[in-house]
């Protein structure tokens, strides 16, 4: 039983690691420009971690191959360079691997929260409530009106609570319940919560970030390729939490401002 | 006095442990006691009590930063002047803590077999109760003071907090004082230990202390 | 110094009368049973809500017959509603890590045999111990009640995040009085987890027999040691953070809610209160917690790979040292649950340092495990079984979070299916994996009687590959993007990978099964198994030493002397390859202590 068990393991081992090698279900594609660094630092992630995983099973199948079913008689032996070894193995290997992948990580995680939006970014509104996504673009004028959550009605469609009547700045502010970007002109993402823990994930961005509710945050990003992608909630906020999505068109400039005027006209 | 305690209890003494035996011979002595093979260690209600002080300031500490995370996060945040009798309050526990070190000072000679003539052994016990007590019911003036304001618990934040750490305290304080109670009864019966009344005393000037500190957290922050 | 009077704490007289005996029991042996069965009942509890989530994956529109008897409004005509996926989903998790996890492992087999490993006859708080296992079981009771209440437990996940958790009835279905019963239970949990902690931690310290100095102590002991001092942390935490919740809901208080919230058009009445707040409490007990899960199944690990290897460990002091140093790291890393949460960001990069410094010690245990297979003499049993596979699990759960703990990484695996399989294989299966190597390895001592082996081996079988079957491909579909905690899959890109759920329902389901070959032997067994002689396994420990099962004072009046360190086998000895603790016996070893 203990060589099929040792078997088994190393089977399993090779199972496992066949799709990953086979890129079965990929991640999908990356259409930002910071991805790839997060790419970059997965990869070497995925062939350090395959090699730990697929080394250890290995040894811990044929050392149960080897050691199983000895004559009571044979004598026990210690494994070279006994617990000391071992010890400054896990320390070198491991501990210069995992310090290695958190200090070259810090730049794909820098170049995500640690630069500031350019002055030219895009800036967009995204609310996130149970369970749709709206968007604000500030329209002409490139401001923002104030919101007030207490005018917020779903029936009238005023998701954001915008006072159109009083407030100058929201007179062109635009509305709208899916998303498109320019490609290739950064985004400033102006995220607000208008109940409760929301999230917003592009997977092709290589973007995700949770909204807070109570805190008003934003993030940056720049995409590189045309297409409809969709942006998919990743923070349970209730029974709609399957179906809060809403979909990114990602258009060339001259398509985006197309879209613009159709949508200011629909205000 | 409403215990009347027949005799103090007896104390023995440690008997240097039995060696040599091995294996499976009985090595319980003849009279009964079998600690007396074992090595010395702290009698479990002195480690124990140190495990229910650090269980319960990790709570406080949890209460603490939840202040402070709190008052920092939003503008509405409203503080108000702490009732004046919680500092008669204080007096009360802290001068609780004195008789009970007398009370300690005194159950523990009696148990040697040193009695004070005319004086329950209990007595400081009686008024160590008697204090927590007092102060159990100014924490009650205190918050109907509060009411009459017109600060309930969910007024504002700062009396939401000011509510959840002194009944917090209170709770831990009417442990206490069960605590307390227990060393009476067993003393009572002439079956209390001296690691029982240690740890009850600790207990008890661990509440005086965190009393002290919630104190100084809320005149700083409220 | 200390005074002795006529009773000792933990020196009771001989239980009388069933009640006594059975139920109210104070002897930590009968405890050990009842939060064994607890747990037993808890994970059958959760393995069943597990299913009929498979299979609403699997098969989102397909009606699971009966389902309408568990809940009219959650699943009329059979077809489960959105929000009673999430309900089952928030119970499957709560029941597995407060009411299987954590009992098991640590309260059940740690109150069975810590005070015999140690020498002592009973803990030295008994009431409290009695009281500690009474108190989980109405918390168990008070959880198991929100199924049964208004519109059904709450919905938020294990987790319950702020302010879903908080702003009440208004937030969906089960948001009112199931999150209110689920704060209420979870902060009666601790309470009950407290008092067992001070039983465990006095124990250890206090109640030793003469010569079991702490470096004599089994693994086991230690694991169990070391657990208690992280959920006296961890516990107390969360408590009052469960009860602000409470205060919440009822109170009106604010303290998780901020202003400017609406739901269904309405300004709600809260002001000022941090999300994150919750965030950052839950999740400083929340990590701790996964190690209390772990830490224990470790030390059975190890405690029952020794037996079947006839060597210590390459070294003991090692080991410990590593456990305790997971157990102190453990409070610095919990913010990597919270990378992509709002916190600042220069926060996510420092708690991603200790969460990669915390793989080392983990590794250290993998290769003192895998290091002392080298040169042994490996006996294959059920028992030891189950301890291989507890390391060959460990290891695919450990390496996946080498991903979750880099902040730029977890962007894109945050909150996926990656997630799911990365704890479930480390933690949950790992940790089950530790109780059956346990059960298996102690039921003789605890019942006197010896398990089915062929049983046995069937259900680790079944169990080893059916674990990998289901957990592996959940991190193929987290690569994929797969977000979790979705009740049907509508989004576009994921329509491909809905083939890979019906594969894992499937392997679930069948998993599932097996689990009762294991019921069926732990049950028949019990009152038809072979009589189990007092050491069937030749072990060296201080349970080993006593009758099978041991009797109510455990030595049955006698009282051991320790003479050797924990696990002295590969010598030669008048009993063979091992000599026990208590043998006065001197002996050359093949292996030195280290």
């Amino acid at each position: 039983m203990a060589k099929f068990f040792a078997v088994t393991i190393i089977v399993i081992a090779i199972a496992s690691a066949i799709p990953i090698l086979r890129h079965s279900w990929p991640a999908p594609q990356d259409i930002s420009v910071h991805g790839h660094l997060i790419d970059e630092q997965m990869s070497e992630t995925m062939a350090e971690a395959g090699i730990s995983f697929l080394a250890a099973q290995f040894i811990l199948a044929i050392f149960i191959w080897k050691f199983s079913n000895r004559p009571k008689d044979s004598k026990i032996g210690t494994f070279p360079g006994g617990a000391k070894g071992l010890v400054i193995a896990a320390f070198l290997l491991v501990g210069t691997e995992v310090l290695a992948l958190g200090v070259f990580g810090t730049k794909a995680w820098a170049s995500v929260y640690f630069t500031p939006p350019s002055a030219d970014s895009l800036p967009i509104q995204v609310q996130a409530g149970q369970f749709a996504y709206y968007f604000r673009y500030a329209g002409p004028d490139g401001k923002f009106g104030p919101l007030h959550p207490s005018m917020i009605n779903e029936a009238n469609e005023n998701f954001f609570g915008l006072d159109q009547t009083n407030d100058q700045d929201s007179k062109d502010d635009v509305v709208t319940a899916q998303m498109a970007i320019p490609v290739n002109r950064e985004i400033h993402l102006l995220m607000h919560a208008k109940d409760v823990g929301h999230s917003f994930y592009v997977p092709e961005l290589r973007v995700q970030q949770d909204f807070v509710p109570g805190l008003d945050l934003s993030i940056h990003f720049t995409a590189t390729k045309v297409g409809k992608y969709e942006i998919v909630c990743t923070q349970l906020c209730g029974l709609g939490h399957y179906n809060m999505k809403a979909y990114l068109y990602v258009y060339s400039q001259a398509d985006f401002d197309d879209w613009m005027k159709k949508q200011a006209a629909l205000q | 006095m409403a215990t009347t305690v027949h005799e103090p209890p007896k104390i023995e003494e440690r008997r240097p442990g039995v060696s040599g035996n091995g294996g499976w011979r009985n090595l319980v002595p003849a009279d009964g006691d079998p600690r007396v093979v074992q090595d010395y260690s702290p009698p479990p209600a002195s480690t124990g009590i140190w495990v229910v002080v650090y269980a319960v300031s990790m709570t406080f500490a949890a209460l603490t930063s939840a202040l402070i995370v709190r008052k920092g996060s939003s503008l509405d945040w409203q503080s108000f002047t702490l009732p004046s009798i919680l500092y008669l309050d204080t007096a009360l526990l802290l001068g609780s803590s004195v008789t009970l070190e007398i009370a300690r000072r005194r159950v523990a000679r009696f148990m040697g077999g040193v009695t004070i003539p005319g004086e329950s052994p209990a007595r400081w016990l009686y008024i160590t109760l008697g204090l927590g007590l007092l102060f159990v019911t100014g924490q009650y003036v205190a918050w109907s003071q509060l009411r009459g304001q017109g600060l309930y618990l969910a007024t504002n934040p700062s009396s939401s907090f000011f509510y959840v750490l002194t009944v917090a305290h209170v709770l831990h304080v009417l442990g206490g004082l069960a605590g307390l109670a227990y060393v009476i009864v067993r003393l009572s019966k002439s079956e209390l230990r001296r690691s029982t009344l240690d740890a009850a005393s600790r207990y008890w000037h661990f509440v005086d202390i965190l009393w002290v500190y919630l104190l100084v957290l809320l005149w700083m922050k409220l | 110094m200390h005074d002795v009077s006529a009773h000792a704490a933990q020196h009771h007289a001989p239980p009388q009368g069933f009640i006594r005996k059975h139920v109210f029991s104070l002897d930590h042996k009968v405890i050990g049973k009842q939060y064994y069965a607890l747990a037993l009942v808890a994970v059958f509890v959760g393995m069943v809500l597990s299913w009929i989530m498979r299979l609403h994956l699997g098969w989102t529109n397909l009606a699971i017959p009966g389902l309408h008897l568990l809940s009219k409004t959650g699943a009329p005509g059979d077809l489960m509603t959105p929000e009673y996926y999430l309900q089952l989903m928030t119970m499957h998790g709560t029941i597995m890590v407060f009411f299987v996890l954590t009992t098991a492992p640590f309260a059940a087999f740690g109150n069975f045999f810590l005070p015999i490993q140690v020498g002592a006859e009973d803990m030295p708080f008994p009431h409290f111990n009695m009281m500690s296992f009474w108190v989980t079981f109405v918390a168990f009771v008070v959880l198991i009640s929100s199924f049964f209440v208004g519109d059904g437990p709450t919905l938020g996940g294990w987790t319950q995040y702020a302010p879903l958790n908080a702003v009440g009835a208004v937030g969906g279905p089960g948001q009112g009085m199931g999150v209110v019963l689920w704060a209420a239970s979870i902060a009666i949990f601790c309470v009950g987890q407290l008092l067992g902690s001070l039983n465990f931690i006095t124990t250890t310290l206090d109640l030793r027999v003469k010569g079991m100095s702490l470096m004599r102590l089994p693994l086991t002991a230690w694991a169990w040691f070391i657990t208690s001092c992280m959920g006296l942390t961890a516990f107390a935490v969360l408590m009052p953070a469960c009860i602000l919740v409470i205060l919440d809901h009822v109170a009106g208080t604010s303290f998780f809610v901020p202003s400017g919230l609406v739901i269904n058009d309405q300004l709600q009445p809260h002001s000022g209160g941090s999300t994150l707040l919750w965030q950052h409490l839950f999740w400083f007990f929340g990590h701790p917690e996964v190690y209390i899960a772990i830490v224990p199944g470790m030390g059975i690990v190890s405690h029952v790979l020794i037996t079947n290897m006839r060597r210590p460990l390459l070294s003991h002091r090692v080991m410990i040292g590593c456990m305790a140093a997971i157990a102190i790291l453990s409070y610095m890393v919990y913010g990597h649950h919270m990378f992509v949460s709002g916190m600042n960001p220069f926060s996510s990069l420092a708690f991603s340092f200790p969460t990669l410094v915390i793989t080392i010690p983990a590794t250290i245990i993998v290769l003192m495990w895998i290091g002392s297979l080298y040169g042994s003499r490996l006996r294959i049993n059920t028992a030891s079984l189950f301890a291989l596979g507890f390391i060959s699990m460990f290891v695919s759960g450990g390496v996946s979070g080498f991903f979750l703990a880099q902040p730029s990484i977890d962007i894109m695996l945050h909150a996926t299916y990656f997630v799911v399989g990365h704890f479930h294989m480390v933690m949950a299966v790992a940790a089950i994996f530790g109780i059956f190597a346990g059960t298996y390895f102690w039921f003789p001592k605890m019942t006197g009687r010896m398990m089915n082996e062929t049983l046995g081996k069937i259900h680790f079988w079944l169990s080893f590959v059916g674990t990998y079957c289901i957990f592996m491909p959940f991190h193929y579909l987290g690569i994929a993007a797969n977000t979790r905690r979705y009740q049907a899959f509508v989004d576009d890109y994921l329509q491909p990978l809905i083939p890979v759920h019906k594969f894992i329902t499937v392997a679930a389901i069948v998993t599932g099964v097996a689990q009762f070959i294991f019921l069926y032997n732990l049950i028949h067994s019990r009152f038809w198994g072979k009589p189990a002689p007092d050491n069937p396994w030749e072990a060296t420990s201080l349970e080993w030493s006593t009758a099978t099962p041991p009797p109510f004072d455990n030595f049955g009046g006698k009282y051991p002397v320790v003479y050797h360190d924990p696990y002295q086998y590969g010598v030669q000895s008048s009993t063979g390859d091992y000599v026990m603790q208590t043998s006065p016996e001197q002996v050359v070893t093949e292996q030195d202590e280290k």
